[in-house]
């Protein structure tokens, strides 16, 4: 295994993972609820939940993060793979996995661990190994 | 006075994900890239997340209310089924393949790139999916 040093971003990463944590604590302990982006999404797309108002305001807050941060420095490089049916086959096994699955990265990655949830555990080993897995066969078996 | 934590909380979830990186997809690949130039950056996103949140969830998780007044609502299914799996499994297929997950996804959304617009479309479209096919499931049982 082979470090990327150049790309390492161990400070601005962790005070960044720092600030998710936050967020996530700040909904938890004055709303009540999970940050688990998927599901927020999904309720809002399904009919007859409660506290959409809510569900909404975070995802807006979500969504302008970078119009805010736009206003005193440069947006950080955004860089994508592939071309756009690589982008629609994975953006349908997102939203199916994670509504099947009941989370993602936010949901269960942050949320789930710090509650220490089995499920989310569990959830979190098989979104983990399936992207390793997945980057393996993409880059180095297809060579895409 | 809910309706501004909430916003706040995901614009300051916005701010992180920026600030640690994640927002950009070949710097997510090139943690879930083992094989290549492993860049660890995403375990420290996690650490710093899970480190600042897991006081403040075990807290939570005595608590009947949140201290605006809302009922705390947890999850409380305990069962690791074939769904849960199934489902994540798939989700990190995805994931593996473009570098998104539906957080910085919608991040993204407004800075201007058209991948973002046509993933989160195709996300959408499969959240949708879920929703159709959990609905055709139940309607034997509805009146």
């Amino acid at each position: 295994m082979t470090l990327d040093w150049p790309n390492f971003t161990p400070w601005s990463s962790l005070a960044g993972g720092m600030l998710i944590g936050l967020a996530a604590s700040l909904f938890v302990v004055s709303n009540g609820r999970i940050a688990g982006i998927s599901g927020l999404i999904g309720s809002l797309l399904q009919r007859g939940n409660e506290g959409l108002g809510e569900k909404a305001l975070f995802l807006l807050g979500l969504l302008v993060a970078p119009l805010f941060w736009g206003v005193f420095v440069t947006l950080p490089p955004i860089k994508f793979q592939g071309g756009w049916f690589g982008l629609i086959v994975a953006g349908l096994l997102v939203g199916v996995g994670t509504r099947y699955g009941s989370g993602c990265t936010s949901g269960h990655g942050v949320c789930g661990l710090s509650r220490l949830s089995p499920r989310s555990m569990v959830a979190t080993a098989c979104f983990m190994l399936s992207g390793f897995a997945t980057v393996f066969v993409v880059r180095h078996l297809i060579g895409a | 006075m809910r309706k501004l934590t909430a916003f706040l909380a995901g614009l300051l979830f916005g701010l992180g994900l920026l600030l640690a990186g994640m927002t950009n997809p070949r710097k997510v690949l090139a943690f879930l890239d083992l094989a290549g130039a492993w860049d660890p950056s995403l375990a420290l996103v996690m650490i710093g997340a899970v480190g600042t949140a897991i006081g403040p969830l075990a807290w939570a998780r005595r608590q009947t209310h949140s201290l605006l007044g809302n009922p705390m609502q947890l999850p409380v299914k305990r069962e690791l089924d074939p769904r849960l799996v199934g489902g994540s499994l798939v989700f990190g297929i995805g994931w593996g393949i473009a570098g998104i997950c539906p957080g910085p996804a919608v991040a993204i959304l407004l800075t201007g790139h058209w991948q973002a617009m046509v993933f989160i479309l195709a996300m959408l479209a499969g959240m949708l999916l879920f929703s159709a096919l959990e609905t055709r499931r139940w309607m034997p049982f509805s009146p």
